[in-house]
């Protein structure tokens, strides 16, 4: 039977069981081993594994990613933690120049399998420097991937292809979903005996013939939470798609969504300037133009930092309601 | 300083261990290495101004010593990463003038394909892991890959080298702090050759009086000032924290004091506006390793005055003929624009079949 577990339990399945698999996995970050991670996601996983293969470091983000980088070359399987993905901006010139373009500038003599994780979402009353949500800027770079699983199912099986994966992946959480609760087989239910899911294949979350709403991350969850509304209130059949992956892109279930329902919105919670949803928009005039009934639309974080103020913050993220008004601006 | 006279008992470190047990044809095959580096940055500084290379060009002139000294102590399990000044380092590891002179002249078969140019050199066969363009960027890798040798349980090293003007660098810092706190065989060299581009070390770094190396003191981290003219005192210098390395995993700072003779980069205009005519020609005249070496082997009676210049000569035509086969190299196809950015996509992997990549056009 498929078991209930959270969105935290099923990365640290998927840790346990690929330090189980592969002995050059370890996993390195702030508070991950002794501490058992900031947010429980390691937990027992020191423990279990020992010094070698959960190592907390110090505070001190573009040393170890850099160092995790510079062993990855070398066959290393680092599964980096930053406590917050806004973190990564300490680490920018490793993250961007080392991991990206090492396998370029070598002419392919090169590649780093590495793995960076930790959570990118805002909304949690930290204020601006600790809720950046980077997936746009990271996508941007040819070289990276960038996975934003919105559920536990898709958390532990893209944990387990991004470690397995042979290049650098950013892989973002979301600290608001580490408690979210989700259906997860078990090995022994899985044919091959063991639950992946691979990068760069969107899942379509939710079916519906009028509308398509496409999100990542958390965003999915508000998405669907739209829907439900769209549904019940309106006789809005809405389609959810969840790109569980930015790069690479699974254009093909998008445009396929697209030109069954005719009507696009795109939600993140990443911000609007080059965010994610505008490049989604534009390939979808490009490519689906004559298919749409009404222009695409984007719902984003306000353009705006993060606000402390807890009421005011919560205002900055789209809301189902926002995306139903918006919704119904086109159907 | 350089003697023609020079001795083997009155030159310094020449009866260390590491030293003594070289044999005369290790020696010359020293000399050789340094000069073939001195000849193929001289050649390829001529086919920069015809207009054949193009972008930075940071030559190694004056340098020769540091890479070649440090390298000849390495082994199977020993690795090399470095910044930008790369080429000295490609040429000591092994790597072939023609792949290197090719890398310059943007052509396909250059070492990286034409993709990399002159600060990015890669010769993973040869351990030697980049040429790095961002100032004290390769240094956290460098730490990374002591990392994997301590990780697999390997006896090994990695040399990572960066210039004075590095030492400045946050990730610099961030990396000896790992370094010293994981015990990891990472050997830092400094190849303090006194400018961090126009920028002298006084004007830019502070420092105990001890010089740049002892800022491993904060570190707990052990260090050496070397004197770089004297291949004898590299390879006695860096045996010690080679040996520390393998023997106590345990990371060094080292400093060696060199000179450039050129620029900063080919495009350095003012290079001998913030530096003297007379501070740069008393290192030509009095400080040059290639011209120290020599005089060494010569004193010792390793080689006479004509084998320096048959090997010099040879050294030449090799440059030479690497740059006719630069130049005779196609250029890259523009279809290799998408190549050797993903490793999935290259193998053509299920992974890399999946989802879209690159999203141009």
């Amino acid at each position: 039977m498929p078991r209930e577990i959270t969105y935290r339990e099923a990365l640290r399945e998927g840790l346990d069981e690929e330090l189980a698999r592969d002995e050059n996995v370890c996993i390195i970050g702030e508070e991950v081993a002794q501490y058992n991670g900031a947010y429980k996601v390691t937990e027992g996983l020191w423990k279990k594994w020992g010094d070698k293969r959960v190592i907390d470091a110090p505070i001190s983000e573009a040393g170890f990613i850099g160092m995790g980088i510079g062993a990855s070359m070398l066959g290393i399987r680092p599964v980096m933690e930053l406590m917050f993905y806004s973190f990564a901006y300490v680490a920018f010139d490793q993250m961007m120049n080392n991991a990206a373009t090492c396998r370029y500038m070598s002419g392919g003599l090169t590649n780093c399998p590495i793995v960076v994780r930790g959570p990118a979402n805002g909304g949690t009353n930290v204020g601006a420097t600790h809720s950046h949500t980077p997936e746009n800027i990271f996508a941007n770079m040819p070289g990276l991937k960038v996975v934003t699983p919105s559920n536990p199912y898709d958390a532990k099986g893209l944990i387990k292809s991004a470690i397995r994966d042979n290049d650098p992946v950013y892989f973002m959480e979301s600290t608001v979903l580490y408690g979210m609760t989700g259906l997860v087989p078990s090995n022994d239910e899985i044919e091959g005996g063991e639950l992946i899911v691979p990068i760069g294949k969107a899942r379509v979350s939710r079916e519906g013939s009028d509308l398509t709403l496409l999100a990542h991350g958390r965003a999915v969850v508000t998405s669907l939470a739209a829907a439900e509304i769209l549904g019940a209130q309106h006789g809005i059949s809405v389609e959810v798609v969840d790109l569980r992956s930015i790069r690479p892109l699974d254009e093909e279930t998008i445009m396929a969504s697209v030109r069954k329902t005719h009507r696009a919105i795109y939600v993140e919670e990443n911000k609007p300037f080059c965010g994610v949803g505008a490049q989604i928009s534009s390939m979808i005039m490009e490519q689906a133009f004559d298919d749409l009934d009404a222009p695409v639309l984007r719902i984003t974080s306000a353009d705006a930092p993060a606000f402390y103020s807890p009421p005011i913050e919560k205002l900055q993220l789209p809301t189902a309601d926002e995306i139903v008004a918006r919704a119904l601006t086109i159907c | 300083m350089a003697s023609k006279t020079a001795k083997t008992s009155t030159v310094p470190f020449a009866d260390a261990p590491i030293n003594a047990s070289l044999t005369g044809e290790q020696k010359i095959d020293l000399l050789r290495t340094m000069v073939r580096i001195r000849r193929f940055e001289q050649t390829s500084l001529k086919y920069y101004h015809d207009g054949h290379i193009g972008g930075f060009l940071h030559l190694y002139i004056g340098q020769e010593s540091v890479a070649v000294g440090s390298i000849s102590l390495l082994g199977e399990n020993d690795h090399v990463i470095t910044a930008y000044r790369d080429h000295g380092h490609a040429l000591a590891v092994g790597m072939g003038m023609d792949e290197c002179m090719a890398e310059l002249f943007g052509k396909k078969t250059g070492c990286s394909k034409g993709k990399g140019g002159s600060m990015h050199y890669f010769a993973p066969d040869k351990n030697y892991w980049g040429g790095h363009g961002i100032v004290g960027g390769q240094t956290p890798l460098g730490a990374g890959l002591a990392f994997a040798l301590k990780y697999k349980g390997l006896k090994g090293c990695c040399l990572c080298y960066l210039g004075d003007g590095a030492i400045n660098q946050g990730a610099f810092h961030e990396a000896l702090n790992l370094a010293a706190l994981w015990d990891l065989p990472v050997i830092y060299i400094i190849e303090n050759n006194g400018y961090s581009m126009g920028t002298s070390q006084a004007r830019s770094s502070a420092f105990p009086k001890e010089g740049l190396a002892a800022r491993a003191e904060g570190y707990n981290m052990a260090w050496k000032k070397i004197d770089g003219v004297s291949l004898y005192e590299i390879r006695a210098g860096v045996q010690e924290a080679v040996a520390r390395a393998h023997e106590e995993s345990k990371p060094t700072m080292l400093e060696i004091m060199t000179y450039r003779h050129k620029g900063h980069s080919v495009a350095d205009a003012n290079a001998e506006k913030y530096r003297t005519k007379e501070e740069i020609q008393t290192y030509m005249n009095e400080h040059d390793p290639i011209e120290f070496w020599k005089n060494v082997l010569i004193g010792e009676g390793v080689i006479t005055e004509e084998d320096y210049k048959a090997i010099n000569k040879e050294a030449g035509a090799e440059a030479e003929a690497s740059a006719a086969f630069a130049i005779k190299s196609p250029y890259p196809d523009e279809s290799e624009i998408f190549d050797d950015i993903y490793w999935e996509v290259d193998n053509n992997t299920e992974a890399g079949r999946t989802g879209r990549h690159f999203f141009h056009g």
